[in-house]
């Protein structure tokens, strides 16, 4: 018979949560510390969705997302989870740049980036100023049909190495581009922007090791290798999960999965109204990416002045399409020196992240599939050479994961890495209005992406549903009498 | 509740909230944002709490009554009236 791997579930909860990214993790944690019953449901074999890390022989840990994330994150794990977690929060810095066009070291903070920006740059100290102050200024309520190149080219006309500077890490961390809604770029600006950069000591492992423990302690029911096939509902309202082949009751369904798939993989289009469907369709996925992972020799170190993150370009301009393309010209190499993981042995290990299109990578036979992975690592390895010599020699294991890859792990559609476009957030929100009981809390609309930006969110939709609860709870007939 | 124990129970949760302000010196008629480093998810925080505590439910479109100290008093006076301290 095969492992039952829902066999600790009750057959009924106030929340079920679908998908164990930071966003679901959060809203399970909060609920559950509200007193609610709450279920966690996860299709992969370990907790954390793209907060994940994978380990290899001779004791590697490679991370996939950890570097890095900006300061909010110390007050909402503090807040939302615990405060061993906040504890554990470091900054990373040395961030660096290294293109055609500039080559510097920040702290990454709005005090360096004015000194950057008015020595290095030429540029006002009066002008940075406002567009700081403009960019902090932005609420999700402003004019959503400027453009975050508009924005940069208002501020700082034809300076290209200016946009660079300032969009470069940005779509690193959350895949969003010149073309998108400058708002999206002003909220996620400011957060980020203000304080440096941020990631765990410990690493990913040990980040969600004690978030289940948290969860534990807080009563959630946590079932991995559960894999949601249907979201059931009723009359307009959430009746049930069907996972594994078995049937859950819930009041709630809080899905953490792509908000397209829970759309119309997991519910179906015929449960929405039309024009709302029309709306879904329509919205657009966020890029994918391709990463190479590099362990080192034993013994063999990288120097920190190499960088924490180094954004790293050949190209002589900055474009979208640049970004996206098969032939690399940009890179962000993050350095995971041996000391983040202080209780045991570790090596220098360098990851590799270049955004893509999943087209790019599924339309091939598999010999070419191959032959793209081995060429991704030799030009990774051309590329890092001029910031670790030999670096091919003084490495002893390297692969690659594509868009293909995401999608085999995350279950997202096209391995989306940064849920949907700024629209998909609208969508998101609105579930609750078309089907009483169904939420969702996961990358989604840019704002809400990248670490702080799912965790937040995750609370946000936690408190929605807490309010319905108590709402639903209070519409019932209080006595039994008809 | 009277106004001032709501004033009270507010000061308990921005203390909660933001532990690093000195509240001794608060203005009730400025608004927190001018006076304490309150970013959106520290009103939404201000809201959970008083619905843990006094199950207070506060729709999301009147969030904006929550600006200052007096607004926010104001504005529970008669949603806590009948709740005891």
């Amino acid at each position: 018979m095969p492992k039952d791997y829902l066999k600790n579930a009750n057959d009924r909860y106030d929340v079920v949560v679908i998908g164990s990214g930071l966003g679901g993790l959060t809203t399970a944690n909060v609920l559950a510390r509200e007193g609610r019953s709450v279920l966690l449901l996860e299709q992969h074999y370990k907790l954390g969705g793209m907060a994940t890390w994978f380990k290899r022989p001779g004791g590697k840990i490679f991370d996939i997302s950890l570097h890095g994330f900006p300061y909010g994150m110390v007050k909402s794990c503090r807040r939302y989870w615990s405060k061993e977690i906040a504890d554990s929060i470091i900054q990373l810095e040395h961030i660096r740049f290294d293109n055609p066009m500039f080559s510097l070291t920040t702290t990454f903070n709005r005090v360096d980036f004015t000194k950057l920006l008015t020595s290095e740059f030429q540029i006002p100290e009066s002008t940075v100023n406002e567009f700081f102050d403009t960019a902090r200024g932005m609420n999700f309520y402003d004019d959503q049909s400027l453009n975050t190149g508009q924005l940069f080219e208002k501020f700082f006309p034809g300076r290209q190495d200016v946009v660079r500077l300032l969009m470069e890490p940005i779509t690193y961390a959350n895949g969003s581009t010149l073309e998108d809604p400058a708002i999206t770029y002003g909220i996620v600006f400011s957060n980020f922007m203000s304080k440096g950069v941020f990631t765990f000591k410990g690493g990913t492992d040990q980040l969600i090791k004690s978030m289940e423990n948290e969860m534990k302690s807080n009563g959630v029911d946590i079932c991995i290798r559960a894999n949601v096939e249907k979201i059931n509902c009723q009359g307009g309202r959430i009746r049930s999960v069907t996972v594994n082949g078995r049937e859950i009751q819930a009041d709630v369904v809080v899905s953490n999965a792509n908000l397209r798939a829970t759309i119309f993989h997991m519910i179906g289009e015929e449960y929405f109204d039309s024009s709302f469907v029309d709306q879904a369709k329509d919205v657009r996925l966020n890029n994918s990416s391709t990463q190479v992972y590099m362990s080192m020799k034993p013994g063999e170190t990288v120097d920190p002045s190499t960088g924490d993150l180094l954004f790293s370009s050949t190209a002589n301009e900055f474009k979208t399409e640049l970004l996206l393309s098969r032939d690399i010209t940009s890179r962000t190499f993050s350095f995971y020196y041996p000391d983040l993981r202080p209780n045991r042995e570790n090596r220098q290990l360098i990851v590799s992240s270049t955004n893509a299109n999943y087209e790019d990578w599924s339309g091939l036979s598999e010999d070419e599939y191959l032959a793209s992975k081995q060429d991704l690592i030799e030009t990774t390895f051309d590329a890092l050479e001029k910031y670790v010599p030999n670096c091919r020699e003084r490495t002893d294991h390297a692969e690659v994961a594509t868009p293909l890859t995401f999608e085999h792990y995350t279950k997202h559609i096209d391995g989306s890495s940064f849920g949907t476009k700024f629209e998909g957030l609208a969508v998101s929100r609105a579930l609750p209005q078309q089907i009483s009981g169904l939420y969702h809390a996961g990358s989604c609309g840019i704002i809400m992406s990248g670490w702080l930006g799912t965790i937040n969110y995750g609370v946000i939709v936690a408190n929605d549903v807490d309010n319905y609860l108590i709402s639903r709870s209070t519409d019932k007939p209080t006595s039994t009498t008809v | 509740m009277a106004p001032e124990e709501i004033r009270t129970a507010i000061l308990e949760i921005l203390e909660d909230i933001a532990p690093d302000e000195d509240l001794t010196a608060l203005k009730d008629d400025v608004s927190f944002r001018d006076q304490m480093e309150l970013d959106s998810m520290d009103f939404l925080d201000i809201v959970m709490e008083l619905r843990k505590r006094y199950k207070v439910q506060i729709p999301e479109e009147e969030y904006g009554e929550l600006a200052s100290m007096d607004s926010t008093v104001n504005y529970l006076t008669p949603k806590m009236a009948d709740i005891s301290a």
